[in-house]
């Protein structure tokens, strides 16, 4: 029965597109962090998605579903803004916000949310073939 | 007799897990379409459903009578040839994807009433006519 597969697979879509908007809420609401917890400023963070075979360990067939592999954490370095009266500027002055960039968590979030969409739709279609599937012979 | 009555079916049963199949890896191009370096895979119905059947094609099959037993037709995968490049070398087109998304559903709700009207037909032809 492939057709049940496509739950999975749909499902381990928007899984992994909610840990993506996920982590996009987290970069986003740190956007203009000081420093976190262990002091440094917060870096911002992107899923890496990876394709993962669907099924039990022994059979798994072709159906190919998505999972996010890691969490890499971006190493640039933050923006800086010289602002001596601040109470977190360093010797110097220059006070060191997260390297977060709103835009492009702006365009992360539209293009998650899309994808999101997309597997909603998958599940849907599947969901109204199967229901067909079971009213075979009887209308 | 019997094997008359199911061979109409036989080949749109045949059909539909292809059908089925098919949809399943669609879905799973749609799912990795973020994914870095996935390939998106698909294949060729027609082909596929001759291959299954013989090479007569399906009108050939049901006219000589002769079905292959119901075995479950195997899909050779083949790799999309991307329209656009991407530059973490994905090669799922969301577009054509979905589009072949629908028409994918779209054919295996025919397949479907395929059946149901040959269903229909067959217990219409065993109802007696006095019978509503």
């Amino acid at each position: 029965m492939s057709m049940l597969r496509i739950f999975d697979v749909a499902s381990s879509a928007i899984s992994a597109q909610s840990q993506r908007l996920n982590v996009v809420a987290s970069n986003l609401s740190n956007a203009d962090t000081v420093a976190g917890p262990d002091g440094a400023a917060y870096k911002a963070r992107q899923v890496i998605f990876q394709s993962a075979l669907m099924g039990p360990p022994g059979q798994r067939d072709a159906s190919v579903g998505v999972r996010v592999s890691t969490i890499a954490e971006d190493n640039t370095p933050g923006r800086r803004v010289l602002d001596p009266k601040h109470p977190s500027a360093d010797a110097a002055g220059y006070v060191t916000y997260s390297n977060v960039s709103p835009v492009d968590e702006m365009v992360n979030m539209i293009s998650a949310s899309r994808s999101y969409q997309n597997s909603v739709e998958v599940m849907n279609t599947a969901r109204t073939l199967l229901q067909k599937t079971l009213q075979m012979g009887q209308g | 007799m019997i094997p008359r009555l199911t061979d109409a079916l036989d080949f749109h049963s045949q059909a539909l897990a292809l059908r089925s199949e098919r949809q399943r890896l669609i879905a799973g191009n749609i799912a990795n379409a973020d994914t870095p370096g996935y390939l998106a895979r698909d294949f060729d119905f027609a082909a596929t459903l001759r291959d299954a059947r013989g090479d007569g094609g399906a009108a050939a099959g049901i006219a000589r009578g002769v079905m292959t037993a119901g075995g479950k037709p195997t899909p050779v995968l083949r790799y999309v040839q991307p329209l656009q490049t991407n530059l973490d070398s994905n090669t799922v087109d969301m577009d054509r994807e979905r589009g072949k998304f629908m028409d994918n559903a779209l054919k295996y709700d025919a397949t479907l009433r395929f059946i149901n009207s040959a269903v229909r037909t067959t217990l219409d032809a065993m109802k007696s006519h006095n019978q509503a």
